[in-house]
């Protein structure tokens, strides 16, 4: 009885960010976090890129300014990102909407979509990076 | 007066909003938009070459005197806005506790949007 007693007990309180981060996420919720992520940085981001839309479409010559200003390696990688949330969110939005007709909810077909997802993003960025800078 | 559709002691079917709207709204939405994309992405992967006007023309194209690509880009800047609108609504609703602070995160959301709005029809329906 003693030895039960002087024994640390383990206290399970109110999980914080630091604590969610020793959690280990399945796919599946790596995909659902970071479709909330991408979704949120797409909304904040809406004005600028709606701003660069702008200028490729109002004039010949804003179209050229806007090249000249996607020249530069540091908007490249920014717009990299923002192509990366715009596909991350395509596809998993598409995994959820199969979801929402009960296609494929069972444990191990969840999983294997959530990978999925998450290649199909990586690479459609891939693809869209090598044309970004140029490769081809 | 009771009305007979009670689901509850005080609930009413039709007393509040259950978010069934919204969620059928913002899959609605997705599927729109992702069907734009698709439209787009075919537009300019069959376009000669990436030039102005040939950019410009997928925004711009009429079908029998009707503005068709202003009309679609325009309906698909408003489903975009509604579609943002539910899912930052969400994330406030997840994470902000306080009501006030709630409520002025969800009213800067929503001027952000209509912003946006107003801003890209602006752009793409001036000649």
């Amino acid at each position: 009885m003693s030895d039960t007693a002087n024994k640390p007990r383990p206290q399970f309180r109110n999980i914080n960010v630091i604590d969610l981060m020793a959690y280990r996420l399945p796919m599946a919720g790596k995909v659902s976090i970071l479709h909330r992520v991408s979704g949120a940085l797409l909304f904040l981001c809406l004005p600028f890129l709606i701003a660069l839309f702008a200028m490729s479409f109002v004039s010949q010559a804003g179209f050229n300014a806007l090249a000249m200003v996607i020249g530069h390696p540091i908007v490249k990688v920014i717009l990299l990102v923002l192509i990366w949330g715009y596909l991350h969110h395509f596809c998993a939005g598409i995994r959820y909407l199969v979801l929402d007709l009960h296609i494929g909810v069972d444990k191990e077909s969840a999983a294997k979509s959530a990978s999925l997802v998450m290649g199909v993003s990586l690479a459609l960025t891939l693809v869209f990076g090598l044309k970004l800078f140029g490769v081809w | 007066m009771v009305p007979v559709e009670k689901i509850g002691p005080k609930r009413l079917v039709v007393g509040a909003h259950y978010g069934t709207g919204e969620f059928i709204a913002q899959r609605v939405t997705a599927i729109i938009l992702a069907v734009y994309t698709l439209v787009l992405l075919i537009g300019i992967l069959t376009m000669s070459g990436f030039t102005y006007e040939g950019w410009k023309n997928l925004f711009t194209f009429t079908v029998l005197f009707m503005p068709l690509g202003q009309i679609l880009a325009t309906l698909a800047m408003i489903s975009l806005a509604w579609h943002a609108w539910i899912g930052v609504r969400d994330i406030w609703m997840d994470y902000i506790k306080p009501v006030g602070l709630r409520i002025f995160l969800l009213v800067l959301t929503l001027l952000w949007l209509v912003g946006s709005v107003v801003y890209f029809v602006h752009i793409l329906w001036r000649n």
